[in-house]
């Protein structure tokens, strides 16, 4: 087809000061929204219940802190994901040669932009949180003398804690965090400045370069997204353990972080930018917004089935705590509503993924479902009953998104939109489907 | 003279030049029954001027028939038909159907699919292709125009705009 467009490649997002108070005004709706849900359990509104029907024994009473450091530490794990999920797209396309995503390639690699900063927030909140959050950090578990030994978690507790004594300092743990984020930033480091010496040299020979760097990325995030996952959201039930839960923490991170991506091409398009990505690579990313929606939603059910079929409490224990809860068991059929049924429908016609309309619509609603899939990882397992979605929950999580939007459209306005010296660019201009 | 029996033929040699011949076919006016080429030629269709195909419509339909029989099948078996105490749970486990109802209607929906394709592409195991052009199963592309759909066209302008849309022959065929 012999139609070509010049196209301006060397154009640039300008982000201008209407688009940065638009992100502020969200993030302070969000702080606002936050110091209600703050201000309501410190004067005392509607904490007639926590203590009575709060967890007892070695437990203190219900603080309203544990709430806020469970919306903290949700968060945290959230938009990291979604942070890392942008390099790891980027990589992919790399390594599976694909040449459709030439025009999207810097959309995806600017999410990285987030995991430097979310990785500082990431780690001053885990020494905040830890004995909140995670209950493997209070060391009388330990001790067998105490009357809280735990076996099942002293058998455990190398992997927190291993090569100190267990119940003292969790450097095993700690190191692992360290690693993990350092490595994730590192390799998006190397792959943005690869892709934006490439730029400014061209050639093709940055292309192989990168191909290498994104294969050996994919090997150590293959690793490293399944272990962070036992870590940072898993290890918050110590007693329970799922084989798949690293995949499926991973597939949550995917397609939301699919859904950030599009949603983030499509806010280009309409203001005039990467005019070049038409409505077949948005059907494309539509098309994996679909499949790992269904992704997503088979891993969840794989889990549920087996727990739910074989029946062994110590499994069990884990969907109880979801279903046999008048506070958690409407949002677990939410979760499900929102992240399979609503994309499952809405984007299996072909017109659906063509039309921005509906994947605004679905990709904004599955953004926030699966912050409800990780606030059902997190909240059952550390604040139980005193837990709900409210004020605190939707403020903290506007705060971070609109921290995490800034961040992100900070890092894409610094260089060119396009990689326009990728060999790719011009597969990608005539992409059809 | 029938209709669908007369023919005349433009051969062309290269895919190109038939992507952009189609298009100047189709402007003169004159209708094309068919082209037929070796491999699939990407734009193809969408020169043609053919809608889209209605094909995932049919495969909706099947796999809802397969979602539809698959629960129908289980809750007659597990709750009335023959209910046994598995494990405590219900007799009717819902959690425990979507195995099989997922298998089903993707089962239905596939089997469906294949089968509506097979009936409107008139692929039954019996039946005879026509062959306008053996050349057309190796390396050439063959336009196929219809001389009784098109008789309000003479002949020899419809060779004149295949001459000039760049065919290299200019054959007719005729089936019984």
């Amino acid at each position: 087809m012999a139609h070509h467009t010049n196209y301006n490649l060397d154009q640039k997002f300008d982000f201008t000061a209407a688009a940065k108070k638009a992100i502020f005004i969200v993030g302070g709706i969000g702080a606002l929204l936050l110091f209600i849900g703050i201000l309501l359990p410190v004067l005392g509104v509607g904490a007639d219940h926590a203590v009575h029907h709060g967890e007892t024994g070695t437990h203190d009473a219900f603080h309203w802190t544990q709430r806020l450091f469970a919306n903290l530490w949700i968060n945290n794990v959230y938009f990291i994901g979604i942070g890392i999920i942008g390099v790891f797209f980027f990589a992919i396309q790399y390594a599976a040669q694909a040449g459709w995503s030439a025009g999207l390639l810097r959309v995806m690699i600017s999410f990285g932009y987030w995991l430097p900063v979310g990785a500082i927030i990431m780690i001053v909140s885990f020494f905040i949180v830890n004995h909140d959050i995670f209950h493997w950090t209070h060391s009388y578990i330990f001790d067998a003398n105490s009357p809280e030994f735990d076996r099942i978690i002293n058998n455990k507790g190398n992997y927190f804690y291993w090569p100190m004594e267990k119940g003292s300092f969790p450097i095993f743990y700690i190191v692992r965090m360290f690693a993990f984020l350092g490595l994730w930033i590192f390799f998006f480091f190397k792959l943005k400045n690869l892709s934006f010496q490439e730029d400014l040299n061209g050639g093709v020979g940055y292309w192989y370069t990168i191909r290498k760097w994104a294969a050996i990325f994919l090997v150590v995030f293959a690793v490293t997204s399944s272990i962070s996952a036992w870590d940072w959201v898993m290890s918050i039930d110590t007693h329970w353990f799922s084989t798949l839960f690293g995949w499926y923490v991973f597939s949550s991170w995917f397609v939301a972080g699919l859904s950030a991506m599009t949603l983030v091409a499509i806010f280009l398009r309409e203001r005039g930018y990467l005019l070049m990505v038409n409505e077949n690579h948005i059907h494309d990313m539509g098309k994996f917004i679909f499949a790992f929606s269904i992704f997503w939603t088979y891993l969840w059910f794989s889990q549920f089935l087996l727990i739910y079929y074989a029946n062994i409490p110590e499994e069990s224990i884990y969907f109880v705590e979801r279903l046999r809860s008048d506070i958690y068991s409407p949002i677990l059929f939410l979760n499900i509503g929102l992240n399979f049924v609503l994309p499952f429908f809405v984007l299996m016609t072909r017109d659906a993924k063509r039309h921005t309309i509906f994947l605004k619509v679905v990709c904004s609603f599955i953004i926030f479902g699966h912050w409800v899939d990780f606030f059902l990882m997190v909240q059952p397992g550390t604040i139980g009953q005193n837990g709900g979605i409210g004020f605190m929950e939707i403020g903290m999580f506007l705060v971070f998104a609109s921290a995490v939007a800034f961040v992100v459209l900070t890092g894409l306005s610094k260089n060119l939109l396009v990689a326009k010296n990728n060999p790719m660019l011009e597969e990608s201009y005539h992409h059809h489907i | 003279m029938e209709r669908d029996k007369n023919f005349v033929l433009g051969i062309y040699d290269d895919e190109d030049v038939l992507l952009s011949a189609v298009t100047k076919v189709r402007e003169s006016g004159v209708k094309i029954h068919e082209v037929y080429s070796p491999y699939p030629v990407h734009g193809l269709e969408h020169n043609l001027g053919y809608r889209r195909s209605r094909l995932p419509i049919a495969a909706f339909l099947f796999g809802l028939l397969g979602t539809t029989l698959a629960l129908t099948m289980q809750f007659y078996m597990m709750k009335y038909d023959w209910p046994l105490n598995i494990g405590g749970k219900d007799h009717a486990p819902i959690p425990n159907f979507i195995p099989v109802t997922f298998e089903l209607t993707v089962l239905l929906a596939a089997f469906g699919m294949v089968a509506v394709f097979l009936i409107s592409s008139n692929l039954k195991p019996w039946a005879q292709p026509r062959l306008f052009d053996l050349r057309s199963t190796d390396d050439k592309h063959v336009m196929a125009i219809d001389l009784v759909y098109n008789s309000a066209i003479e002949r020899d302008r419809i060779v004149e705009v295949l001459k000039s849309s760049g065919a290299s022959e200019i054959n007719n065929k005729t089936f019984e």
